[in-house]
């Protein structure tokens, strides 16, 4: 959990986190992921094995213990970076109101 | 979602003892099952294939399949009642502080029959009130509320009363602290219209903590704590119920009057009234917490256990799950010691069909017959890592799992069904739904994430194995070598002692070893000491001290008392554990830090990305030149499943303050973390913002390798991701080698040369 809070300046990170998703960060863009990665637990999005290593799907968890996990329709990965930058996508323009611009 | 789950009632087996599974099938009505040998359990394409192999032992079937409902809470039950069934006029008294009140209907105490209605339940109500009921039987009930609401975590003294003579309710509730203007006090009186209360009969048991109905066994179940509870067969005031709790003196209206300080290692509970109406606890609440009386001055209830009269109760509380067993089956004579499963598959569903959600394993360990083995190599599963992390739900729960992932929360059809079934238990990881931490957990109920194919969360990208199945990786390795091996547990290890590991000349171990009994321990550094070779063949290892329940068997104890990386703190003075009366916590807090045994000690996690070793001077060292016969690189482990790296996961570093011993060699060291590793608190005393994985210097696994004293000799990776890298590109690559270089040197009898001495002399 952060109180950062994202703004125009943190546009860099977001550009360094879709050429890299997982792994080594700089110092902003784990801050901006503090905060886009540290949300939840309720909404928070997750990804859903649906053919093990190959395949997901994606969900928000429900943040309740025994709800079942809300599944987002007609959304499916091959890869996990692609998913990744999907969930940074929709984190991003959830934390500031607008698209990722990139 | 899962369609069949299930679970055995034991975890380890003989030649020719007895297994019994118990079965739930929620998604088909027919269920088919075999046992197999799991060889390798990690499905990922680019892992060395799952393996397991069938062995032939016939389990009948096809069975029909059920649902086995599991009802959480914990509880006293006080099964015979005595005077409490002739009861005319009554006090039901007790001290409690709850944790959820507001929460629903939550019952303290009560004695009445699901079927008439006879008898009383004193409980708090949907707001957090103190209520009491009483009931005929003919169908007249009447009710009488505080009609203040509780604060949460606050001492509350609650007396309710029944006068027979005028048909009479009382309550009241008070609160052993005020502030100004809360209104948390209150009383009432209710005169009924009629004789509204006969007691329950001898054949109902008296229930503290929970009530039960003709349709449930467990109904309202408490969350909080309840102190003394007391029962009188008469009219008692307030401020006489107190004055009998603060100054006990013989008071011939007690018809009972448990003290819950009593025997707390147990699961009975002691009447010290002439009456003696003893009950058990049920589900394993969490006893050895302070009670009113607790002021401070002493922290250990070994001590001083009147100050730790009180029994915390939480409506998750699960021990076990008491299914009916569908299969019961003997091991056979011949059957080599290993890691088998009852494989128990959904027979509507086509073997060739089969899906992750069709399937399920329930894990067992096949040990040799006494006396039978030639094996010079055990692997030491460690089953009480497995039940520490049991249905973990670190990423349904916790919003920071995903950060120290540094990757997205993936969830398997077993996580969904762990998300929509709360009810098969807590993990040490979580908090009770009051926000208390896990206390117990136990094997006796279905554990979704100790099967075979299965991914966890935290075990870096690739593969992402956590505990059981990432120990396959360690099975498969063995298997490659040819080395015969044995397969013992923990529980094997803490009952037996020493004695479980004679004969063997090398334990090896799994990749997370981290939950230890004193026991365990114990065995483990003779087995060392007396020349016995121990390969560690992970990280965060002998780190947290549990006990084993003497007498709940399949049940472990932890507090996570004051330092370590953990989920929860037990809460102030309650830091022994209740089982044993041990001081919990860090075993590096209880003067045995996992370097003394294992040369290394946790000093760092993250879970997104593993890194190489880097080889040191040391490696040089003609003592540990069969370490790396045939292994050239400098750089080694910059592959594996397990974060693509031989160094990660969890680290434990070398460490002369902490009792590495001082001619260990570090044979090799990673260098660079991603910036998720943090420090652990333990070393952090005086926070900077140095302390992450590209900054600080303590944060990187070191490959360990020195002599005993006794011939024997102990090798030590500090990483849990060692295991992935070994199963990297078919167990053909430098990391498994190097084990299986040290595997053959560990498996020779010719005693390990102590090292020269330092000072030059011999």
């Amino acid at each position: 959990m952060s109180r950062y809070r994202i703004d125009a300046d943190d546009i860099q990170f977001a550009a360094e986190f879709l050429e890299a998703p997982v792994g080594y960060h700089s110092p902003g863009l784990q801050r901006v992921l503090n905060v886009l990665r540290g949300s939840g637990p309720q909404g928070k999005y997750v990804l859903i094995v649906k053919e093990p290593y190959r395949r997901w799907g994606l969900g928000r968890l429900p943040g309740r213990r025994g709800a079942g996990v809300e599944i987002i329709p007609d959304v499916e990965f091959t890869d996990l970076d692609e998913a990744e930058r999907e969930i940074f996508r929709r984190r991003w323009k959830d934390a500031t109101g607008n698209d990722l611009s990139l | 979602m899962l369609k069949i789950v299930g679970y055995a009632d034991a975890i380890s087996v003989r030649p020719g003892g007895r297994i019994k599974v118990m079965v739930s099938c929620p998604g088909t009505n027919r269920f088919r099952a075999e046992v197999r040998r799991i060889i390798q359990g990690d499905v990922n394409p680019e892992g060395p294939g799952y393996r397991d192999e069938p062995v032939g032992i016939d389990l009948g079937g096809p069975f029909p399949g059920r649902i086995q409902p599991i009802h959480t809470g914990s509880y006293v039950e006080v099964g015979r009642c005595g005077p409490a069934a002739s009861l005319e006029s009554f006090t039901i008294a007790l001290m409690t502080a709850p944790s959820m009140p507001g929460a629903g209907r939550q019952t303290l105490a009560c004695h009445r029959d699901p079927e008439t209605g006879a008898g009383f339940s004193l409980h708090l109500d949907d707001d957090g009130r103190a209520r009491l009921e009483v009931g005929n039987g003919n169908g007249d009930e009447a009710g009488v509320c505080s009609g203040s609401v509780m604060l949460p975590q606050h001492w509350y003294l609650v007396v309710a009363s029944y006068d027979a003579a005028s048909a009479t309710l009382q309550i009241e509730q008070q609160p052993l602290r005020r502030y100004a203007g809360v209104p948390d006090r209150g009383a009432a009186t209710l005169q009924a219209p009629t004789a509204a209360f006969t007691p329950a009969g001898a054949h109902v048991s008296l229930l503290i903590g929970a009530e039960s109905s003709s349709t449930a066994p467990i109904c309202s179940p408490f969350n909080g704590r309840i102190d003394s509870p007391r029962l009188y067969r008469a009219v008692i005031g307030a401020d006489a119920v107190w004055e009998g709790l603060t100054r006990p003196s013989p008071d011939r209206r007690l018809i009972a009057s448990w003290d819950f300080s009593l025997q707390m290692t147990t699961q009975e509970v002691v009447d010290r009234s002439p009456n003696r109406l003893n009950g058990k606890v049920v589900n394993l609440p969490a006893r050895a917490v302070t009670g009113f009386r607790w002021t401070g001055e002493c922290v250990d209830w070994t001590q001083r256990p009147e100050h730790y009269s009180a029994i915390h109760f939480h409506d998750d509380d699960l021990y076990d799950a008491g299914w009916d067993a569908d299969i019961e089956f003997a091991i056979p004579s011949n059957l080599k010691s290993g890691v088998y499963a009852v494989r128990l598959v959904d027979d509507t569903v086509a073997e060739t069909d089969v899906g992750p959600t069709d399937e399920y394993f329930v894990i067992f360990c096949v040990r040799p017959a006494a006396g039978a083995s030639n094996s010079r190599v055990a692997f030491l599963m460690p089953t009480a890592s497995y039940m520490a992390y049991a249905n973990h739900r670190l990423g349904l729960d916790v919003p920071g799992t995903e950060t120290g992932m540094g990757r997205a929360i993936e969830l398997s059809p077993h996580h969904l069904y762990l998300q929509e079934h709360p009810e098969v238990g807590l993990s040490f990881y979580e908090v009770h739904n009051d926000g208390s931490g896990v206390f117990h957990s136990s094997r006796l109920r279905p554990i979704v994430d100790m099967q075979p194919k299965v991914q966890g969360w935290l075990g870096g990208r690739g593969s992402g194995l956590w505990q059981f199945n990432a120990d396959t990786h360690i099975l498969g390795w063995l298997e490659t070598t040819g080395e015969d091996f044995d397969v013992l547990t923990d529980e094997d290890l803490h009952a037996e002692g020493l004695a479980s590991l004679g004969g063997y000349r090398t334990v090896v171990t799994g990749t997370h070893p981290e939950y230890y009994s004193a026991a365990m321990l114990d065995a483990l550094q003779a087995f060392v000491d007396g020349g016995g070779r121990l390969m560690y063949l992970g990280g965060n290892g002998f780190y947290w001290r549990i006990s084993y329940s003497p007498s709940s068997p399949g049940a472990i104890e932890l507090r996570r008392s004051e330092s370590g990386i953990r989920p929860w703190e037990p809460g102030a003075g309650n830091y022994y554990h209740s089982f044993t009366g041990e001081y919990g916590g860090l075993w590096r807090r209880n003067g045995r830090p996992p370097n003394q045994l294992a040369g290394v000690g946790m000093t760092s996690q993250g879970f997104d990305v593993s890194s190489p070793y880097v080889r040191t001077d040391a490696s040089s060292d003609p003592r540990a030149a069969f370490v790396f016969e045939g292994v050239e690189a400098s750089v080694i482990g910059g592959f594996g499943l397990s974060g693509g790296g031989a160094a990660g996961l969890e680290l434990d570093r070398a460490d002369l303050a902490q009792g590495t011993p001082p001619h260990a060699l570090v044979l090799a060291s990673s260098e660079r973390h991603t910036d998720v590793y943090l420090m652990t608190p333990e070393d952090m005393l005086d926070p900077t913002p140095d302390m992450s994985g590209t900054q600080s210097p303590l944060i990187r696994a070191d490959l360990v390798f020195f002599e005993t004293p006794g011939g024997g000799a102990v090798f030590s990776t500090g990483s849990i991701a060692w295991a992935g890298a070994m199963a990297w590109a078919d167990y053909d690559n430098e990391i498994a080698r190097i084990s299986s270089n040290v595997l053959r040197r560990f498996v020779d009898p010719a005693p390990f040369d102590p090292p020269p001495r330092q000072d030059g002399q011999t």
